[in-house]
């Protein structure tokens, strides 16, 4: 009897539950979609605002907005400090757009995110005349917008630039940073010939399972005359070009060029791996420059280091667009605040700022010009050609899909798991399933 | 003290009145009291798995418009997730993590078994400095499985860690290959053993003194006491480790996740698969990983409770009660008071 009936309120509460679940289920089709619209319309509303962006490892940023919150009393603005690693701020502006929520009012999207965050409505449209946009390097705004639109300001670029042991170089008698990879081997068939490189390996890059691998896959492929994705946006990575390029770091691997820790190298490990002098040349983004120079005994290599492009299959190579961009989120109350805050942070004085105190690359071109900065930051005009020549990861709503789809087949090869040809020819009908749809 | 009295969980014992009144009536008010409970766990529980039954059966990536935006809304497709799992593209790779899964279950759990019992064994003997040492074998569990992941991710760098300073090689840990599987297991085995070590340990001091010395008298040596005395009569609590541990190593995420990195074969579990499907806003078969996981775990569990006899309810020591009372007379049992 007894157990009847606490089968019976158990069957209920089931009961209960499945309704509320069913009713809970119908409201969603509908009602999503109808905020945060694509077109352009004025952006209202002044207030206090948030912005959200990953973790500030400077420290310059809370200075900037303090100057902001200084001469804006009524739009005070707040900085929402995220995780440090890539994905995991995406996770968290993805969650907060799906609850709707108008926590977040200005986003720092880094550049492969402008299409998804695009397309899924979940940032809103800025309005192309506000933005001078012809101060800004080309391929910056280019990463910003999706179909024609702005939909992202640039504030901070990126490009991937090769560091070289200078002291090394000049001792083992070569003259000039190598501009091809044939070249860079003879150089470090020379240098690893000296004393002082015992026991260093020659070139590294970030090639562990992650975005860096996708950074890297795309650069030795773009290098070697090949494209991931082709100007008409579909994917074309079954081409000769695009197997000398892999099978230049396949090889590369193979004969010890790269040394086989290599791997397991993100960012930091490469960086740490060359400042130790394990290694003469390195491929990495600019912010290391000023932390290879660093005196405080971090670096055995301070001073004795220099920057070149990446070499290419004849000539200077290409290197994978990086950076961030400034985007309002759909979800904010107060957006033309943020709107007038995206305009302090991308212009010049704000910019010039933030170079000099993080070396993190500008998207003005006048700050690239200024003579006076070029002599702080030497890597200045090598950064800003590889900018302008830099190739754009492929731009796809899902971006994750095609990032994963690159980052098995290259490790795949790189640790001989495939061969070139099928990791190219698989990886060539894996993105035209996910970017053809 | 030791348990004594046995407060039975709410949900399944029926209250044990006397049954002079009318059995009915009791029944009634039972029914009553405990409905709030089974609302808030009908919310809390069974809201939740029906839910995600519900949301396993739709698609929500359904292309894009003329002008480039996402379509929005769910579309139903039934049991399309659950075939795509088994038996689609990616079929392998769940295969793969379900091996990976039941590989680290079964290792990691025996290992963690045997260093725990030993260390319950230890940390039983009174000895001088026994409260540091018992504070100090907690200290790993006490750290949270992330940031344990990120220690042992440092300890197995393969250029500056200490494992391949210790052994001389360059053993690159966090590639594919079988020593990531070794690497998820130490540093799992170094976070958990403890757990193991804590809940054995309850249950050793739980055993009377007398009836070891009992077996000194009948002349049994160290070895036949811990075998016939100390393993049967510490079996309900050791089981109950070993089922939490299952449970728990079943659903391993963080270490694997921060240890080796997302999307490695060699050490991918089947968590991982349903987190990498939600990264990419993909809930459906998200929802249908996690079903499938939740299946794993409750056959498991039950086969566990079943053919084991996990005590998990205190069933058997409700039978035990009326022997308890007489322990306090007991002049040995001083002895073995906790420190």
């Amino acid at each position: 009897m007894q157990r009847i009936r606490t089968v019976g309120q158990l069957g209920v509460a089931a009961l209960a539950a499945a309704m509320l679940v069913a009713c809970g289920s119908s409201d969603n089709n509908g009602s999503s979609g109808n905020n945060g619209g694509g077109s352009s319309t004025a952006l209202e509303g002044r207030g206090p605002i948030t912005f959200a962006t990953g973790k500030d490892t400077s420290g310059n940023l809370q200075n900037q907005v303090d100057t902001w919150n200084s001469q804006h009393p009524n739009e005070k603005a707040t900085v929402i400090e995220l995780p440090e690693s890539a994905d995991q701020q995406r996770q968290q502006m993805v969650q907060n757009a799906q609850t709707k929520s108008d926590a977040y009012s200005v986003l720092n999207l880094d550049v492969v995110w402008t299409a998804e965050f695009a397309a899924n409505r979940w940032v809103v449209e800025l309005p192309k005349d506000q933005f001078d946009l012809t101060k800004f390097l080309g391929p910056t705004v280019d990463s910003g917008s999706y179909r024609d639109k702005l939909y992202a300001a640039p504030s901070t670029s990126d490009g991937g630039l090769l560091y070289y042991r200078k002291d090394l170089l000049d001792k083992a008698g070569v003259t000039a940073p190598p501009t091809t990879w044939s070249e860079l081997q003879a150089a470090c068939d020379k240098v690893l010939k000296l004393p002082e490189a015992k026991g260093a390996g020659c070139y590294a890059g970030q090639f562990d399972k992650y975005e860096g691998l996708t950074v890297n896959f795309s650069e030795a492929i773009n290098g070697a005359g090949g494209v991931v994705v082709g100007d008409d946006g579909k994917p074309n990575v079954n081409t000769d070009q695009a197997k000398t390029g892999l099978n230049n770091l396949v090889q590369g691997f193979k004969s010890g060029l790269i040394p086989k820790a290599a791997i397991t190298y993100k960012e930091e490990d490469a960086r740490r791996a060359f400042e130790s002098g394990k290694l003469i040349f390195e491929r990495q983004w600019p912010y290391a420059y000023a932390l290879g120079n660093k005196t405080d005994g971090t670096s055995k290599v301070a001073g004795k280091f220099a920057v070149a492009p990446l070499p290419g299959a004849s000539g200077p190579g290409v290197s994978s667009l990086g950076g961030h961009n400034l985007a309002i989120s759909a979800y904010a109350k107060n957006k033309a605040s943020a709107l007038d805050f995206i305009k302090y942070l991308t212009g010049e004085a704000a910019q010039k700022a933030n170079l000099l105190a993080t070396s993190q690359a500008p998207t003005l071109t006048s700050l690239y010009d200024d003579a006076e900065l070029a002599k702080k930051f030497p890597y200045l005009p090598i950064l800003k050609q590889s900018i302008l020549s830099a190739k754009p990861r492929p731009k796809a709503v899902r971006y994750n899909d095609v990032t994963t789809a690159i980052e098995e087949d290259a490790y795949a090869a790189l640790n001989g798991t495939k061969s070139v040809d099928d990791a190219l020819s698989d990886l060539q009908t894996k993105l035209s399933q996910i970017i053809g749809s | 003290m030791a348990t004594t009295t046995n407060v039975p969980s709410s949900t399944v014992q029926t209250p044990g009145r006397p049954k002079s009144r009318r059995n009915e009536g009791t029944g009634r008010l039972a029914a009553s009291l405990l409905s709030p409970t089974f609302i808030v766990l009908g919310l809390v529980v069974l809201y939740p798995i029906i839910s995600a039954i519900r949301q396993s059966m739709f698609n929500s990536n359904n292309g894009l418009d003329e002008n480039g935006f996402v379509v929005e809304g769910e579309k139903f497709v039934g049991l399309k997730n659950y075939t795509d799992i088994f038996t689609g593209d990616t079929a392998h790779r769940f295969w793969n993590a379900f091996y990976n899964t039941t590989f680290f279950t079964v290792v990691a759990v025996s290992i963690e078994t045997l260093l725990g019992l030993a260390m319950a064994l230890v940390m039983h003997r009174a000895f001088r400095g026994r409260g540091l040492v018992r504070a100090s074998v907690l200290v790993p569990w006490a750290i949270p499985t992330a940031i344990s992941g990120l220690l042992w991710a440092w300890i197995f760098n393969s250029d500056n860690g200490i494992a391949n300073v210790i052994l001389h090689k360059q053993v690159l840990w966090t590639t594919e290959g079988f020593h990531a599987k070794v690497a998820v297991i130490i540093a799992d085995t170094w976070k958990t053993a403890p757990f193991i070590g804590l809940l054995v340990l309850a249950g050793l001091q739980i055993i009377p003194q007398e009836i070891y010395e009992a077996a000194k008298v009948d002349g049994a040596r160290a070895w036949r006491q811990f075998r016939l005395i100390t393993l049967p009569l510490v079996k309900p609590a050791l089981l109950v480790a070993v089922l939490f541990r299952l449970l728990d190593t079943l659903r391993m995420f963080d270490l694997p996740y921060v240890l080796i990195g997302a999307n490695k074969q060699s050490a991918e579990t089947l968590t991982m698969l349903g987190y990498d499907q939600a990264q990419r806003l993909n809930y459906g078969p998200a929802s249908a990983y996690a079903f499938i996981l939740f299946l794993y775990v409750v056959v498991v569990a039950f086969m566990f409770v079943r053919i084991l006899g996990a005590d998990v309810i205190g069933t058997a020591r409700a039978q035990r009660q009326p022997r308890a009372p007489r322990r306090p007379r007991t002049p040995a049992q001083k002895e073995v008071q906790p420190a």
